[in-house]
């Protein structure tokens, strides 16, 4: 018999502690077949963040750093800049990326520093309990939301891909999700992409994905999937934001 | 660097820098391969010194959006495994604080020099020593201890800003140089002589670089790639029960060993002394002119400068108070290094303090009249 399918060599052989639905595991995945694919797990630094998947090392077979909450995109200007030759992504949550962390990324994004970042959108932040994101929907309830979110009280949902967009130097941001093969198979193809786009030293790009979180969202996981589609994907529509031939 | 002054280094003669930009060529000398600053008065010329001098050595000047990607991309520099440092006054230290928090929770190495100057908040940019409990006590959030050196010159702005990058390294814990507006700004001539000597000393020694005037230590804990070696992980994490407990305990140990073998200070006249004048930085200058003044005038006075704020000289106050000497303590400051020298101290003797705060700077005749006055009173 054939094995055709099997977990990648980048992937520790453990279980992990993500909730039944939760989007992270798929995306942990998908980095590591297509790092292995790339064959580039020896050359590979990552940083982790402050966020659901902070410990994702524990999951990952390669080195990583963790960094202080939001600071991942300065850690990893540290981390590059001593070693152009490696490849270096960061892997951020909304309240990481588009919150605490908005003038690292904003900035490093602006140096165009030639590393690739992995920011996971599910609208919520998750480890601290499911409390209002800047990526939270309009009428979204959470934790401090709990009537919804009011866009006129609480600000809009933000769009901090569409922001990157504008800045000169960066090369490419895709939209993707992980609600359906489909989509997952898209996303798969973008973070391919913006991988690629690095070891050819082109510089920085981004690839957000948008993902489910049924503990916070209430909802079952089979149900995240038509909630993505119902409430995420009007706010943030999948598809390039950005490519620079 | 101007080739007047390259010149000058390789025929062994003085060149003349201000504090900042010596502290500075002292990173260049120790092979520091990274550095982040923002822009804060009173230690811009540092920042415009490693601009320039930084490419010049084929290293990564960056000027960051703040203070804390400052010191996030030397957390990430040092996780790498590079010599990496940041630079700023006081405000911009506060900002600091996270990633410190953070490099010592890691053991991670790194430099980070602090100009002081006068607060609490914006204060202004004048010289003051109100950061000592900061720098002393941890500073940031959790149990931890960064090393504190306070150069009084120059001189010593270069030679503590070499020996700052080797305790970092032979240690793994941040290390920082505190100086202040005064000591940043000035010129004085300095010598690049003795870090020459100490090339050729160390030259032989195989663990040694001989590239660069310091030591160079193995760092099989950097983040470089898992090639051939299993994952390294850089973190501050540790969920399981009784590990963070454990990390903490070898963070104690390490720190135990630091203050057994680190200890420095200077001191002048203190076994015939009756009183102590204790003081370090920009007013030890002033106090030991002071000291020199009223030992000509046959007072028995002497002069304690501690150069290691932390690990603090405690043992040997301790030692000169129980020889029955009595200490007067002065500091740009309301009194912290004070509340240091009354532990040390530990009741066995009494205890004086002057000291200005706001930019103040206590005088050499005041220092002289007041101390005069204490040791002239029957009751010291």
């Amino acid at each position: 018999m054939q094995k055709i399918y099997s977990k990648p060599k980048s992937l520790r052989n453990v279980k992990t502690h993500y909730c039944p639905g939760c989007g992270h595991g798929i995306i942990h995945r998908i980095i590591c077949e297509v790092i292995d694919e790339l064959d580039i797990r020896e050359e590979t630094i990552a940083i982790a963040p402050v966020g659901c998947s902070v410990i994702a090392y524990d999951y990952w077979d390669f080195d990583v750093s963790e960094a202080a909450h939001g600071r991942a995109p300065a850690v990893a200007t540290g981390i590059k800049r001593v070693h152009p030759d490696k490849f270096v992504f960061t892997y951020q949550g909304d309240g990481d990326l588009a919150s605490i962390g908005t003038a690292e990324i904003i900035h490093t994004a602006n140096r165009g520093e030639n590393i690739s970042v992995i920011f996971v959108n599910n609208a919520v932040y998750g480890m601290t309990g499911g409390q209002m994101a800047p990526t939270t929907v309009e009428k979204q309830k959470t934790k401090t939301t709990p009537l919804g979110r009011d866009f006129k009280l609480h600000g809009f949902s933000f769009k901090i891909t569409e922001m990157l967009s504008v800045l000169e130097p960066v090369v490419y941001l895709e939209r993707c999700s992980v609600h359906n093969p489909v989509s997952i198979n898209k996303t798969k193809r973008a973070i391919k992409k913006s991988f690629k786009i690095q070891l050819e030293n082109k510089g920085f790009s981004l690839v957000e994905v948008v993902s489910p979180c049924p503990t916070y969202w209430k909802v079952t996981p089979v149900e995240a999937a038509s909630w993505i589609e119902n409430n995420m994907l009007k706010q943030y529509p999948l598809g390039v934001i950005k490519d620079v031939k | 660097m101007t080739e007047k002054n390259r010149k000058k280094i390789t025929e062994n003669r003085k060149i003349l820098m201000c504090g900042n930009e010596a502290v500075g060529e002292a990173a260049i000398v120790a092979g520091c391969k990274f550095y982040a600053g923002y822009p804060i008065t009173p230690q811009n010329e540092l920042t415009a010194y490693m601009s320039r001098r930084m490419p010049e050595e084929g290293r990564t000047f960056i000027q960051s959006e703040s203070e804390l990607a400052a010191i996030n991309m030397v957390f990430g520099a040092s996780a790498a495994g590079a010599r990496a440092m940041t630079s700023s006054s006081s405000p911009g230290i506060s900002l600091k604080q996270e990633g410190i928090s953070y490099m010592a929770g890691a053991e991670l190495p790194g430099v980070i020099i602090n100009m002081m100057r006068a607060g609490p908040g914006l204060g202004n940019i004048t010289p003051a020593q109100g950061d000592y409990f900061q720098a002393t006590k941890g500073g940031g959030h959790g149990d931890y201890h960064i090393i504190v050196l306070a150069p009084a010159s120059v001189q010593e702005l270069f030679n503590l800003g070499i020996k700052a990058f080797d305790l970092a390294d032979k240690y793994r814990t941040p290390v920082m140089v505190m100086g202040d507006g005064m000591l940043g700004q000035m010129m004085e001539p300095i010598e690049f002589q003795k870090t020459e000597n100490r090339r050729q000393k160390t030259e032989n020694k195989k663990n040694l670089s001989s590239d660069f005037y310091h030591q160079t230590f193995d760092k099989p804990w950097a983040l470089t790639g898992c090639k051939g070696r299993k994952a390294n992980v850089v973190k501050s994490l540790y969920l399981k029960e009784g590990a963070l407990e454990d990390l903490n305990n070898r963070l104690q140990e390490k720190y135990k060993k630091i203050s057994e073998e680190e200890v420095l200070f200077e001191e002048y006249n203190t076994e015939e002394a009756d009183m102590v004048l204790v003081s370090y930085g920009t007013v030890s200058r002033i106090c030991k002119s002071a000291a020199k003044k009223l030992i000509s005038e046959e007072f028995k006075v002497g002069f304690l400068r501690p150069i290691t704020l932390w690990p603090f000289p405690y043992k040997k106050i301790n030692q000169l108070a129980k020889a029955g000497k009595k200490f007067f303590v002065v500091e740009m400051s309301s009194g912290q290094m004070l509340e240091d020298v009354i532990l040390a101290v530990n009741g066995k003797s009494k205890v004086n303090f002057y000291g200005r705060m706001g930019g103040g700077i206590p005088e050499e005749s005041v220092v002289f009249a007041k101390v005069k006055e204490l040791l002239n009173a029957k009751n010291l």
